[in-house]
């Protein structure tokens, strides 16, 4: 089926028309993947039934695998993972890898980290096409103008067997935000700010687009940041149209065209645009100067609040929300009504493939430059891949860290998740660059803040909420 | 992938908005290799104690609703993580059908493909499912696949929207990776156009 030529189409509409296979008279469309990225956690199943069936990796040119979710982040991994179903695990991803033939970056390769992390670094990510993988933050490589999204581990093994998926498309969402951000603000403020606004459900049946002046004003890590909570949204995907920003991050990478093909790339990947008069099914606009640094105060990401605020009362809330809110704020260990910043916190986490790029590095050292955290607390940074921990410890940062009295680790999701020893005690309270504060998510009981790595930093060095803004104007050069 | 027809059972209320997938399954139990086997950590950490002792009065462990196989959710089931062990981990109990306003995108996606039927309903009809699923074990709920309705306890019959495709595979129990393959042809020729097209894919 071509689509209408006359028609003014959005960004998502042109990459779906792009990697149409099939479309039946009901909508079921079956769509193209161009990429395919898999982890230990969410593919043994799915090999698994691969081989019950004999079937064989269609595309292995095309499927990239990275250990991620579980690997320890302190030296020695690649000798010995000391959890035994860890272990197992991550030895699947080795096996299957190999018996596939698929693209590999096992542990001990200094180009392992978080495979949404290494899919951009490495070049694998490209404007234009189609990215799957069974983890919720695929959305993330939608900064590049990919339409990507997380599959469940059925629809790995039929990516793994097709190299298609069966869809229905979802609707079109614009979200824009006008205008610049203001010093201290971050691309992490703008997508928790986001949520906070729609609603974890308010994306929900819609790819986003995300535009506007303080979009394209972002850096790519920042688009990256930006689209990997998209999920948290509730949408498919996120999706931001490449421009020379784009273009630049690409080109010279590993898996990057070269030569004629660039050209021929190029030439197509600036015609991902949403066309003049496109129709968006539902539309968001936020002030970019309206966004201050914020935290989440509870147990969704919807739960977000500038820093400034105070914990709110559960009957300002309506519905559902208000008995959610209450569980919250008792889980939470809070008080309607007291101020964030005087929230005390245990630990910082900066990480994740929400934060754990050079950029939210450089943002945190930053703040922590020359300076020590809070006695007694425990502060970690886990860089989001083994080239961005390199790169962090060539430009000095690694040092800033270790000065200030954070530890310095390995490459992985840690915390992020908890699935390896970096996990929360009960009660533990916590300041997080990562994605999610539900119940538990980064250990039993644990207690999760969710904030940009400028924001984490400075809790990290005062040992309660704090608004970065306030540190910034000592330094009036970080401005 | 099991059939899913006619289901009637008990269904237990969870009024709760925005159960996570981390909630339905903590990642401690996703260091599995199999499908199988992760029912008796569903909810674990609402159900379960530290020392493993039940929470007796999470909705699971109470008498009436031990035996559920319907869930009654509050707005927006399953938002989180992609965890397929979600879903497993539901039909693994024994829960073949949840009932909510809205579902999240993966988890209403992987439901489908573990032969679980996820129901969504204008608030006022869930209400009543919760109202009905709030009276206990003898009010039994039914779900009709075929004729698209749920039959509460006294009688009312609800009607809800299914994709039709969906409800195909559902009513069939049929395989999505061997339905595909029948297409090999036109992914084949997909392909060959995008060498041409996109050569550097």
């Amino acid at each position: 089926m071509s689509p209408n030529p006359s028609k003014p189409r959005t960004l998502y509409d042109k990459i779906w028309d792009a990697h149409l296979v099939d479309e039946q008279p009901d909508g079921t469309c079956l769509l193209y993947i161009d990429r395919h990225l898999v982890h230990e956690v969410t593919s043994p199943q799915a090999f698994e039934g691969l081989r019950m069936t004999g079937r064989k990796v269609r595309a292995p040119e095309k499927t990239i695998a990275v250990p991620d979710h579980n690997v320890p982040t302190t030296e020695g991994r690649d000798k010995r993972i000391d959890n035994e179903e860890s272990r197992i695990q991550v030895e699947a991803l080795d096996k299957n890898a190999k018996d596939f033939g698929i693209n590999y970056y096992p542990v001990s390769d200094i180009r392992q980290g978080i495979v949404h992390i290494v899919g951009p670094e490495q070049g694998w990510t490209l404007p234009g096409m189609t990215v799957v993988c069974g983890d919720s933050h695929t959305a993330t490589h939608g900064a590049f103008g990919a339409l990507a999204h997380g599959i469940g581990t059925s629809e790995v093994e039929h990516v793994l067997a097709t190299q298609t998926l069966i869809q229905k498309k979802s609707k079109n969402m614009k979200v824009e935000i006008t205008g610049s951000l203001r010093p201290g603000v971050t691309a992490k403020d703008i997508t928790l700010s986001v949520i906070g606004a729609t609603g974890t459900a308010g994306g929900t049946g819609y790819v986003i687009e995300y535009c506007g002046q303080a979009i394209r004003e972002l850096s790519m890590e920042g688009r990256m940041t930006v689209c990997n909570m998209a999920i948290e949204g509730g949408a498919r995907a996120g999706l931001i149209a490449p421009d020379e920003k784009t273009f630049a991050y690409v080109q010279g990478r590993p898996h990057a065209p070269k030569g004629a093909q660039w050209e021929a790339a190029l030439n197509w990947w600036k015609t991902l645009f949403t066309d003049e008069g496109a129709h968006f099914d539902k539309v968001v606009t936020i002030r970019g100067e309206d966004i201050a640094p914020v935290v989440t105060w509870g147990t969704s990401p919807e739960d977000v609040l500038p820093i400034t605020d105070v914990v709110p009362d559960p009957s300002q809330f309506t519905g559902g929300k208000v008995e959610a809110a209450k569980r919250s704020i008792e889980y939470m260990g809070l008080q309607p009504g007291q101020r964030l910043q005087d929230i005390t916190i245990d630990t910082v986490f900066i990480g994740s493939c929400t934060n754990g790029r050079i950029e939210d590095l450089r943002a945190a050292a930053a703040i922590l430059k020359g300076k020590k955290i809070k006695d007694g607390l425990r502060a970690m940074v886990v860089p989001g891949s083994g080239l961005v921990r390199a790169q962090a410890e060539e430009e000095g940062l690694a040092q800033i860290f270790i000065d200030a009295g954070f530890e310095w680790r390995l490459a992985g999701c840690s915390m992020c998740l908890a699935m390896n020893p970096d996990q929360l005690a009960p009660g533990e309270r916590c300041v997080s660059t990562s994605n999610r504060n539900f119940e538990g998510r980064q250990g039993r009981g644990g207690r999760t803040h969710l904030a940009s790595p400028a924001m984490a930093a400075a809790a990290a060095l005062t040992g309660h909420l704090t608004d970065v803004r306030e540190l910034m104007a000592q330094e009036p050069e970080l401005a | 992938m099991d059939k899913f027809t006619h289901l009637s059972g008990i269904a237990a209320p969870m009024p709760l908005v925005n159960i996570d997938t981390d909630m339905i399954i903590p990642k401690q139990f996703l260091k599995t290799i199999k499908r199988s086997g992760l029912g008796v950590n569903l909810f674990d950490e609402m159900r379960y104690n530290q020392d493993g002792t039940e929470i007796a009065d999470f909705v699971l462990n109470r008498p009436a609703y031990r035996a559920a196989t319907i869930l009654v959710a509050g707005d927006n089931f399953g938002c989180g993580s992609s965890r397929e062990h979600a879903p497993w981990a539901l039909a693994d109990f024994g829960i073949r059908c949840v009932i909510s306003t809205s579902f999240a995108d993966i988890f209403f996606n992987n439901c489908f493909k573990n032969g679980i039927l996820p129901i969504v309903l204008p608030e006022a009809e869930r209400d009543l499912c919760m109202k009905d699923a709030e009276k206990g074990a003898n009010a039994r709920i039914e779900v009709d696949l075929e004729a698209q309705t749920i039959t509460l306890s006294d009688g009312q019959v609800i009607r809800f929207e299914i994709d039709p495709f969906r409800k195909h595979c559902l009513l069939n129990g049929l395989d999505d990776i061997g339905l595909t393959m029948e297409k090999a042809g036109a992914i084949a020729a997909f392909e060959s156009q995008l060498s041409q097209a996109r050569p550097w894919v």
